[in-house]
């Protein structure tokens, strides 16, 4: 009988860290699939310390994790806002427009 | 309870929703005053943080202390400089809205309580705090699509710093059974040899930390949102912000981290290297102001890391100096960036300065006076700034690094004497717009203080080297 220790909560929040990372910088679609991602990473990050919390037995990480999540929030939203002014200017959303400055 | 200790964050926080209401409730435009009010609260912040007894506050997870103190006039006055210098820039632009400073004072809110910071969770409260005002505001010219892929792009590479923050934090806590400063210091210097968990958390730290103040390998956004982002956004950009995150940065490695020095070290040294030589070979062919000032500031906190690199009392005293003494420097260059305006079109190009020294000699000699002091040349204040942090270079023995310090400054004297001649020596384009009067206050005052640095240089040093000291005591 496998029993599920933190090494296998640890693994999968850096899997999903790094898919999140890679779905930032492999992505040539949508910049919704950025905001995603970064959802991906923040979450990945709370699986971590709610398994540190609990094989600690200290509340910290879980109260850690609540603030994240909160924050999580507003940086999404944030984030919606600033996509709709650049849909509104631009028309597209397409991350291989996002070009105009470079140099 | 200690929450006095708090007590400026406090009052500020209280400032910025009264002034949200200020805004909202009359009918007609509010940004004049609010404007104002924001001043007049960063002055009253101002006085209470140099009042400010040291202590902790709020269980161990609010520190003040002379480092903070220092680091936190330093916030303040950027923070209002760069106020000034959006005022009238924002109004003539048509983009004057009265949120425009209540966002500023919650992103300098947020600087406060992160280099307040003793605690892991404290500080990310203040991080994003910081970033999220920063994001609005880098798209605030909302119509127009430059300002908005700035606001975009700093938005994306902003938040994965975020993520990268908060993944070594995480692994930090896990493997040093702690968040609070303290308590992760004693469990880094009782663990037998090196525990690998704390070594990639503190550089999932200092990688995010790095993307704050875009020092090599994490700078890429940085030319893109100095480029799109208003021009007196970029003034406070490169300021306060870049102050507070080096602070940061210096508290997280000289504090909880200093007996992980050797592992360190090393990483801080490659950024250092790789920010100089970019800062100082990509700036020579742009011929955007904005975007030269960009790469300009890259190399700058590649020499402000030469400090941290060589992590003794002298060179993180250098790194504070150096902060101090950019800061000033950058809002007087910013002070003219925003000046440049043609019949109410905003100029960004390197030749549009061309004849300065025949239309405008008063702001030509100022920027004459920044340029210098920015490529380092004695008797100005930036010379003295890149002395303090060669001089630790040298005595601790980093010599490749001080040599390329050195050649990277001159190679950076080449563009910044490119101004100064365009300036003096090119035909003159026709002459710039009137300026504010309060873009002539930090015009003024920049440049008295780099011209006259050397003669009273003892209460600044000083400060920093007591900055320092309560670091590491």
């Amino acid at each position: 009988m496998l029993t599920i220790g933190l090494g296998h909560y640890l693994t999968v929040g850096a899997i999903l860290f790094v898919l999140g990372i890679f779905g930032i910088f492999l992505n040539r679609k949508n910049i919704i699939v950025i905001l995603m991602s970064v959802e991906l990473i923040l979450l990945s990050v709370n699986i971590n310390l709610v398994a540190f919390s609990a094989t600690l037995g200290d509340l910290t990480g879980q109260i850690f994790a609540m603030f994240i999540l909160t924050v999580a929030a507003a940086e999404a939203a944030i984030g919606l806002a600033i996509v709709v002014i650049y849909f509104r200017n631009r028309g597209s959303i397409e991350v291989e427009d996002v070009s105009t400055l470079k140099g | 309870m200690n929450w006095t200790l708090a007590l400026p964050e406090t009052l500020l926080a209280v400032a910025g929703l009264v002034l949200l209401l200020v805004g909202v409730v009359p009918k007609r435009d509010m940004t004049f005053p609010v404007t104002m009010g924001t001043l007049g609260a960063l002055l009253v912040g101002a006085v209470l943080v140099v009042a400010t007894p040291d202590g902790m506050a709020f269980g161990n997870q609010f520190i003040s202390d002379s480092f903070a103190r220092f680091a936190k006039v330093l916030i303040l006055l950027g923070a209002a400089s760069g106020l000034m210098l959006a005022l009238d820039w924002n109004e003539r632009q048509g983009i004057a809205r009265f949120e425009f400073p209540v966002l500023v004072l919650f992103s300098t809110i947020g600087m406060l309580v992160m280099v307040s910071a003793s605690d892991l969770i404290t500080l990310y409260v203040g991080l994003e705090l910081l970033s999220l005002s920063l994001y609005v505001i880098a798209a605030f010219d909302r119509d127009n699509s430059r300002s908005a892929e700035a606001g975009l792009k700093y938005f994306v590479l902003g938040a994965l710093a975020s993520g990268l923050y908060l993944y070594g934090a995480s692994l930090t806590y896990g493997f040093s059974g702690s968040t609070n400063f303290a308590a992760i210091g004693s469990a880094v210097s009782t663990t037998e040899g090196v525990s690998l968990g704390l070594v990639v958390g503190v550089t999932f730290v200092v990688a995010a930390l790095a993307f704050k103040i875009s020092a090599v390998p994490f700078h890429m956004w940085t030319p893109d949102v100095y480029e799109g982002a208003p021009t007196p956004v970029t003034a406070f950009f490169a300021s306060a912000p870049k102050v507070a995150a080096v602070s940061l940065l210096v508290r997280v490695l000289a504090d909880p981290f200093a007996d992980l020095a050797e592992q360190w070290q090393g990483v801080i040294w490659l950024a250092s290297m790789g920010s100089m030589l970019l800062g100082s070979f990509a700036a020579i062919r742009q011929q955007n102001i904005k975007r030269l000032m960009a790469y300009s500031s890259i190399g700058h906190i590649g020499y402000a890391l030469m400090g941290l690199a060589v992590a003794t009392d002298t060179g993180l005293r250098g790194v504070m100096l150096y902060m101090a003494i950019y800061l000033v420097m950058n809002a007087g260059v910013f002070a003219v960036l925003v000046s440049m305006r043609r019949q109410g079109k905003t100029l960004e190009r390197v030749e549009d300065l061309a004849g300065l020294g025949r239309t405008d000699p008063g702001m030509a000699a100022a920027m004459t006076v920044f340029m210098f002091s920015m490529a380092g040349i004695p008797p100005l204040a930036g010379f003295f700034s890149k002395l303090y942090v060669f001089l630790a270079a040298v005595q601790e023995g980093f010599w490749v690094l001080a040599t390329v310090g050195v050649l990277t400054s001159v190679v950076g004297a080449y563009y910044y004497l490119r101004i100064i001649k365009v300036m003096y020596f090119d035909s003159p384009a026709g002459a710039l717009d009137p300026r504010p009067a309060a873009v002539s206050m930090v015009l003024a005052g920049a440049g008295l203080f780099n011209v006259l640095f050397f003669l009273f240089p003892a209460p600044v040093v000083a400060a920093a080297a007591a900055a320092v000291a309560a670091l590491a005591g």
